[in-house]
């Protein structure tokens, strides 16, 4: 019976597509979105995942991100060098800026400055040149998002910029995470950051710290904000906080929760509405099955079948498409790195479930109450 | 009127009747009022007779048919087919009973269009736990009885309406059951037609162990009846070889 069940379903070809496009729409619509949501606050976190290798980040108990931190004295330093279990510590400055192009152009960056002596501080990877050309002088880095932006179509090494009235010298390129904001960040060595970022007497905004023990980062964090008085959080901490942040002050979640709640309502409604327009089509034809001998519990099973079936392709099929999306923009750096969690083809797989339990039911009950004896009438 | 036989009887069922109905009556609620569409039908209905159920729209012949073939229930009586009590039985038998004892040939066919003709008159058999090419094969077998083994592999919106109603024919009768009833089997089709569905019926459906039953009112298929009971009103009113004079 499971058999004429599809049959029944794919034989109608104009509703069998219907399905399978309601339900591919709603899962693109809900695995793309929350894609793309989940991508986009992970960006809150960028500016601690480019920096690997620091084990706890230490700040002014009022910074709360890598992009809102209150400078400390430089003094800070040598107190978190002082603690047991600190293996090294760095410091680390990140500040505003605008940057003059030889065209004129006028746009604001990030100025990261990173420790002199071991360069600790800078993404991982270069995708042109070398970590040690900050070693030669008004040397930065640009990440590939900048390159992207200031200079289009072609290469930013060797162009001179006008960084708040001081001469600076793209000689690398950073494979970096980009921020939130996609802003253009600009690496050099943190003494050489002092003098391109004017301010007050205070200018240090985090100290990197590696533990002795990496295993006991929590414990040391603990320690470390005991005896300085300052804020010390674990790289995994830190990195939450910086999504917590973009959750609590954007409208993002709002916005994407209202579309990937669209998005299940479209798959409810043309879903629901050509199941229930199919089931309609074919009643006299289930009046007829049921007349002949077929229980209900085997009806039930046919319905469920054509739902899954259709739910199978429409699921594929949203995937697929949110998978193509993904690789379609992966050349472009603001959607760099992007990546599909697990989680979310698992979250619209019940969404998906859902809609056709709801659907399913609706258009079953019709079935159901359905009377043998109506193949007469 | 005609001959009162056994339709009146009173008292229990004759064993050796297909379908015996005692004191059946069918109450229909519409808004407040309760209409009784069918009022105490005794009736026993025997095999290998090409009986027909005849009567004006509203008589109650549909109703009646519906609770001799088990798929609406009386609200008074009791119905007998071969000797089991059907409305005895609980849902689950009561369907698996319609299965295996009752073939149903309806007005509209309903065959299932996304199929082939083949596979909708193998529908009974799957139903009953077939393997589907093992059912497909014997489908096929009771096409060709039909001498529509040809259009075994069309879709229903490929074939005649006549050869449709032979494939809702060769479902009614593929899986053997002791029981066929018909809804209006020539309603749609033109005389001729109409006569060779009937001959093929009378043909295949009537057997010495198999009760076949045809609700309808196409004077032009009268004369085939073996038995016509005319039903008026709810009650039955002629029970004979022919139609009453009149009618």
């Amino acid at each position: 019976m499971l058999w004429i069940a599809i049959r029944m379903l794919t034989g109608d070809a104009q509703k069998f597509y219907g399905l399978v496009f309601g339900i591919a729409f709603s899962t693109l619509l809900i695995t793309q979105q929350l894609t793309i949501f989940v991508n986009l606050i992970e960006r809150g976190a960028s500016g601690v995942y480019n920096v690997s290798s620091a084990d706890i980040w230490v700040m002014d108990p009022v910074s709360r991100t890598t992009d809102v931190a209150y400078a400390m004295p430089s003094t800070a330093l040598d107190k978190v060098r002082s603690v047991p279990g600190v293996e090294w510590a760095v410091p680390h400055i990140r500040a505003q800026a605008s940057v003059r192009t030889k065209d004129g152009d006028l746009e604001g960056v990030a100025v990261i400055g990173v420790d002199d002596a071991t360069l600790i501080g800078l993404p991982k990877r270069m995708l042109e040149g070398s970590t040690d050309v900050l070693s030669q002088p008004d040397s930065v880095i640009i990440d590939d998002v900048g390159t992207t932006r200031m200079f289009p179509g072609q290469s930013p090494i060797g162009e001179r910029l006008e960084l708040n009235d001081q001469r600076a010298v793209i000689r690398g390129i950073a494979d970096a995470i980009p921020s939130f904001t996609s802003t253009v960040v600009l690496y050099t060595k943190y003494s050489q950051a002092l003098n391109y970022v004017p301010g007050t007497r205070n200018r240090l905004s985090f100290v990197l710290v590696g533990a002795e023990n990496p295993l006991e980062a929590k414990a040391l964090s603990e320690r470390i904000e005991r005896e300085t008085g300052l804020k010390a959080q674990t790289r995994d901490e830190f990195a939450q906080d910086g999504v917590q942040f973009i959750i609590e002050n954007t409208g993002i979640p709002l916005n994407f929760g209202i579309t990937v709640m669209l998005g299940f309502i479209v798959g409810v409604a043309i879903v629901g509405l050509t199941f229930s327009l199919f089931i309609r089509d074919n009643i006299k034809q289930f009046g007829a099955l049921k007349a002949i001998g077929v229980t209900n519990s085997k009806i039930r099973r046919m319905v469920a079948v054509q739902a899954g079936l259709v739910g199978l392709t429409g699921y594929g099929l949203g995937v697929l498409g949110t998978v193509f999306f993904i690789w379609g923009f992966s050349g472009d750096p603001t959607f760099k790195g992007f990546y599909i969690p697990w989680q979310i083809p698992l979250i619209s797989a019940l969404a998906v479930a859902v809609i056709l339990a709801l659907t399913g039911w609706l258009a079953l009950r019709n079935v159901l109450k359905t009377e043998p004896a109506s193949v007469f009438r | 009127m005609g001959k009162s036989m056994d339709t009146t009887a009173i008292g229990g069922c004759n064993p050796e009747a297909a379908i015996c109905t005692r004191g059946v009556t069918r109450d229909f609620e519409a808004g407040q009022q309760t209409i009784t569409v069918l009022h105490g039908i005794d009736l026993d209905v025997r095999a290998g007779e090409l009986t027909f159920l005849v009567g004006e729209s509203g008589s109650g012949k549909t109703t009646l048919i519906s609770i001799m073939c088990g798929i609406l229930w009386p609200t008074l009586g009791e119905v007998k087919v071969f000797g089991t009590d059907i409305y005895d039985l609980g849902d689950t038998d009561l369907v698996e009973f319609r299965l295996q004892n009752i073939g149903f040939i309806f007005q509209q066919y309903n065959l299932i269009p996304s199929i082939d003709a083949a596979n909708n008159a193998a529908v009974p058999l799957i139903a009953q736990g077939m393997d589907r090419l093992e059912a497909r094969e014997k489908a096929v077998g009771m096409l060709e009885k039909l001498n529509i083994g040809d259009q075994a592999g069309k879709l229903p919106s490929q074939l005649s309406g006549g050869q449709q109603q032979r494939v809702a024919i060769a479902r009614a009768l593929v899986h053997e059951p002791r029981l066929v009833v018909c809804d209006e089997p020539t309603a749609a089709l033109d005389a001729s037609s109409g006569r060779r569905v009937m001959d093929l019926l009378r043909d295949v459906a009537v057997a010495e162990d198999r009760a076949c039953i045809i609700v309808t009112h196409d004077n032009r298929i009268f004369d085939l009846a073996d038995r016509i009971l005319v039903l008026e009103d709810g009650r039955i009113t002629h029970d004979g070889k022919d139609m009453p004079e009149g009618h």
